[in-house]
This record gives structure tokens, C-alpha cells and sequence, in this order.
């Protein structure tokens, strides 16, 4: 009984209640598996320990899986840990996406630490997608580290998103190995208040022929909150391609720095950068001025724009 | 009766005069062109009046209907009903044409969109969803500029070089706008130094190095700009010319 209502609580907070049969979900409330819904060519094992949950998830060879597979990892209290162990395959010409909720609406002092692997074999195609919804003081410490393996003619697109609620402390570590002709693209987008702190990095090793990375960190940051960003693309292959694009909106007294890192080991690779960090760009803020918007609600609308 | 005038209004940049005592009446309801070569001063007035950051160190007076505005700021004078297409519109990473268009206008419904972009040749279908972005040409950021400003129904508008990176099919849509806008009672004040567009006009003033050279009917002033300033051999210096 005491399990059910923490799912319901669980998934109301993330405005998710009824999902078909033909989706396949995983709900993890600190180190507990609350409950898990396979569909076809999805494999999802786990083992809970008092510090922590394993979880091995398989994407079966040429399974191509129509509906995203919805995650949901969270804590209702206020304190605790959740530490997840997270092994990922996705095997030759398999493709899926994966839409992680991650739940804390209560927080005071949570700990959300990720340690994940993720294989992409030959051909094959994972989107996983991370919303994080925390409540409106922070309180959450968030540690994702991610360590990716996109194999020959595979892609991996990810995004992390934490835009409702103060973001506590982020330190994201994401960083990935691409192959011939593989793809991978990774997108942050994080609104920072009060005094959270970000720590962003991403890096792309560029290791096959016409293999392509795109980093991507968009973030709007006020009141006293500070995000730092390093950005890394290596290229080391003939026609690799890489890119690295940063934004950062900074208001009140919150700080942001940026660090791209692009290196190119074979003159046939071609890498670049971009990064702009400052207050709202004058003209957006002019233009919508003169359409009679005060600056708050033109601020508002620019920072909503750059974190869609 | 006057929309807008304008009363020895000299504009200042770092001891440099940039407007030079202009004097102006805009009559309300019709099409108007400030037209001058490049460098005339014509855009400057249109931010002055506008009150962008970088023209508020003003003298004179700008009334609009009858009360001074040099006072308020930039939403303040849009929310009276001035306001301003830019020559180079902005981009907007991941603001929807959909969001921008309604963030000006009072009736936040989906039909005054649909409405909008038609009005500029722009099919809704194509475009309501995509990000006013650098995905988008000049020329339909453009057009999308232009539908805001026709959602947002103001009383008075500036278009600043409303042609300039439109293609050649696109044009007649901007034209159609201007002409649209005249039925609906809106003031018009077309910014160019083409004279393609000056005939859109009902009037228009000459201006060159800042000051005001003269006013008066499109045909005239066409004649002038045409015959003297094309040709002009002392631009920047209109005191020369004829003793003006």
C-alpha cells in the first residue's frame, strides 16, 4: 500500500498518471524499483543495495522500440540518496528513446548521483532525454556522470533539462567516444537561481572517420547562482566534425564562465566553436521593447526561447 | 491634425551632432517617408523617437498627440501605440513565430497569427512552429517582423528600410502592408533612401547630415532626391547645395 502511494506521488509530480501497455516504463524511488513495464526487445534487469540500485538495460539486436520508454527516478522525502548504476546496450541496428524524469519536489538534502555506461552498437540509435523537476528552494545535489560508446554508423542524442525549480548543485560529466560515421549530440539546457551551482562537462572524442559531435549548453542564470561550463571536442579522425556551442544569459548578481576545448588531430577534421555569455542580447530586448513588453516579461520571453 | 511633432530636436553622441535641430509635424492617419542618403541621419531619428539606448541624449521635445515622450521609456512609448521595424530584424533562438508574433498583440488568439503572416505572404502552416531564428532568411524575418507589428496594431509605426533584403516577389507583400495599414488608420513613417519605396508615401521629409532639408509632396521630393542627391557630389554637406 505504502509502495503505491509513493508511485502515485512519485508520478503526479511529474504530471505522469496512466501510460498504455504498449509503453514501457521503469519508476525507481530512491534505491527501490517501484515497478517496471517491458515491451518487447527490452530487457530491464536490477538489484537493489541499501546505497544504491544496479540496472541493466538491453535494447535487442534490429528491435526498434515505436513508444519512448518513460523512466521515472525521484525521492518524495526531503532528504536522502539515490544512487543509481545504470548499464545501457543498445544492440546493432536497434532503436529507442528514452524519456527520464527525475523527481525531487520536496527536497532540503537529496543526493542524485548517476553512474552510467552507454553502448551504442554498430547502426544503432539511442534519444535519451532528462528532465529534472525540484522544487522551488533547491536542496538537491545532482552528480550524472555518463561515459558513452557510440560504435561505427550508430547515434546518440541526449538532452538534460532542469528548468522548474532551483537546480542545488549540478556537477554533469558526460563524455563520449564516437566512431565511423557514428553521430552524437548532447544538449543542456538549465535555468540556475538563488545560489545553485553548475558545473558542466561535456566531451566528445572524435575517434572514426566522418564521425560528428555537437555540444550544445544553453543556460540562463540569476540571483546569485554561478555555472561553469568545459566543453571538449578531440578530433582525430579524417572529416570528423565537430561543434560546440555555448550560451549563457546571466542576470542579477550570478556569474557564468565558459570554457571551450576543441582540438583537431588530422588536418581533415574541421572542429568549431561558439560562446556568448552576457545579459539579454540588447536588440532581442529592443525589439520586443517596441512591441510594448516591459523588461521583464521581453527577458522572460528571450530566456524561455534559449532553454526550449 | 498631428500624430506626432517634432520640436528642435538635436540629438548628441559624444560631441558629435547627429541630429541637428529638426522641426516635424506627422499627420495622423497618413504614410509618411523620411528619405535622405546613406548616412542622412534617418534611422537615428526613427531610434530617437523610438528612445533606443544610444539616442536619449536629446534636446528639444517629441510629442506624441499633443504629450511629450521624451521622458518614457521604450515600452512605455509602445504601449501608447509607437513603434519600430527594424532594418536588420533580431533573431530569437527558440522563440516560435507563434510567441513572437502574440507578445505584441492585445488579442492573444490564434486567428490574428494565421491573419499576420498571410498579410506578408507568409504561409502559417509552414511557419507558426519554427524559431525565429538564423534558420530563417533576412527577408522572412523580415516579413515576420512586419506581422507583429500588424498584430500589435499600433497607432504609429516606423519601417526601417522596409525593402531592403526582401526578394523582388516578396516586396509587393511589404507594399500591400503599407497600404493596409493606411485603411486601418495607422501612421505610417517609411526610413528609406530608395525611391521605389517613397512612392508609397503620402509626404515625405529630406534629410542629410542631420538636418531637415525640406518637406512636402512625394512628387516633389522624389524629384529633388532623385535629381539632386543621387548625383550629389558634397554628401554630408547640404549647405552648399543652392544656398539650402
Amino acid at each position: 500500500m505504502e509502495r503505491d502511494k509513493i508511485l502515485n506521488e512519485l508520478l503526479s509530480s511529474i504530471g505522469l498518471h496512466k501510460m498504455g501497455s504498449d509503453i514501457a516504463h521503469i519508476e525507481i524511488h530512491g534505491n527501490q524499483v517501484l515497478g517496471t513495464h517491458l515491451v518487447d526487445g527490452l530487457l530491464v534487469e536490477s538489484q537493489s543495495f541499501d546505497d544504491g540500485v544496479n540496472i541493466q538495460i538491453r535494447v535487442k539486436k534490429d528491435t526498434k522500440i515505436k513508444n519512448p520508454v518513460r523512466f521515472c527516478f525521484g525521492l518524495i522525502p526531503e532528504n536522502g540518496v539515490q544512487k543509481l548504476n545504470i548499464n545501457t546496450i543498445i544492440e546493432e541496428n536497434a532503436s529507442a528513446s528514452f524519456i527520464a524524469s527525475c523527481t525531487f519536489p520536496n527536497a532540503k538534502n537529496i543526493q542524485h548521483i548517476m553512474n552510467a555506461t552507454v553502448t551504442i552498437e554498430k547502426g544503432a540509435t539511442l534519444y535519451y532525454f532528462e528532465r529534472h523537476i525540484h522544487g522551488p528552494e533547491g536542496g538537491v545535489t545532482i552528480v550524472p556522470v555518463t561515459k558513452v560508446i557510440v560504435k561505427e554508423d550508430a547515434r546518440y542524442s541526449t538532452e538534460f533539462e532542469l528548468i522548474k525549480g532551483a537546480a542545488g548543485v549540478i556537477e554533469l560529466d558526460y563524455k563520449s567516444e564516437v566512431y565511423k560515421n557514428a553521430v552524437v549530440d548532447m544538449k543542456a539546457r538549465i535555468f540556475g537561481r538563488l545560489k545553485d551551482k553548475i558545473h558542466i562537462k561535456e566531451a566528445a572524442h572524435l575517434k572514426g572517420e566522418n564521425s560528428v559531435g555537437v555540444l550544445t549548453s544553453h543556460i540562463a542564470l540569476k540571483d546569485e547562482a554561478n555555472a561553469i561550463v568545459e566543453n571538449e571536442i578531440i578530433a582525430d579522425a579524417a572529416f570528423a566534425r565537430g561543434h560546440v556551442d555555448c550560451k549563457e544569459i546571466v542576470q542579477g548578481k550570478a556569474i557564468a564562465r565558459a570554457i571551450p576545448i576543441v582540438q583537431v588531430n588530422d588536418s581533415r577534421a574541421h572542429v568549431t566553436h561558439e560562446a556568448a555569455i552576457g545579459s539579454v542580447d540588447s536588440k532581442q530586448l529592443e525589439t520586443l521593447l517596441t512591441r510594448g513588453l516591459t523588461e521583464d516579461q521581453a527577458t522572460d520571453l528571450i530566456i524561455s526561447g534559449l532553454l526550449k | 491634425m498631428n500624430i506626432l511633432e517634432i520640436k528642435n530636436l538635436t540629438l548628441k553622441k559624444e560631441d558629435k551632432i547627429l541630429l541637428n535641430n529638426i522641426n516635424m509635424e506627422i499627420w495622423d492617419g497618413y504614410v509618411h517617408a523620411i528619405v535622405g542618403p546613406n548616412g542622412a541621419g534617418k534611422s537615428t531619428l526613427a531610434n530617437t523617437i523610438i528612445g533606443l539606448s544610444g539616442y536619449k541624449d536629446i534636446s528639444g521635445d517629441i510629442l506624441f498627440k499633443s504629450q511629450s515622450i521624451k521622458n518614457l521609456s521604450i515600452d512605455e512609448r509602445a504601449r501608447l501605440g509607437i513603434t519600430l521595424a527594424f532594418q536588420e530584424p533580431a533573431r530569437f533562438e527558440g522563440v516560435t513565430v507563434d510567441d513572437f508574433i502574440l507578445a505584441g498583440s492585445k488579442e492573444k488568439k490564434s486567428e490574428i497569427i494565421d491573419e499576420a503572416l498571410l498579410k506578408v505572404g507568409l504561409d502559417p502552416l509552414k511557419y507558426r512552429s519554427r524559431a525565429v531564428d538564423k534558420t530563417l532568411s533576412g527577408g522572412e524575418r523580415k516579413r515576420i517582423e512586419l506581422a507583429s507589428i500588424y498584430a500589435m496594431k499600433p497607432q504609429l509605426v516606423f519601417l526601417d528600410e522596409p525593402d531592403s533584403g526582401v526578394d523582388i516577389d516578396s516586396v509587393k507583400y511589404i507594399f500591400d502592408l503599407i497600404s493596409e495599414f493606411k485603411k486601418l488608420g495607422i501612421t505610417v513613417i517609411l526610413v528609406t533612401h530608395s525611391p521605389g519605396v517613397l512612392k508609397h508615401s503620402d509626404h515625405a521629409f529630406l534629410l542629410c547630415a542631420g538636418k531637415l532639408i525640406c518637406k512636402g509632396e512625394v512628387k516633389k521630393m522624389f524629384e529633388y532626391f532623385t535629381g539632386k542627391c543621387a548625383p550629389c557630389t558634397h554628401i554630408g554637406n547640404p549647405d552648399k547645395e543652392n544656398g539650402v
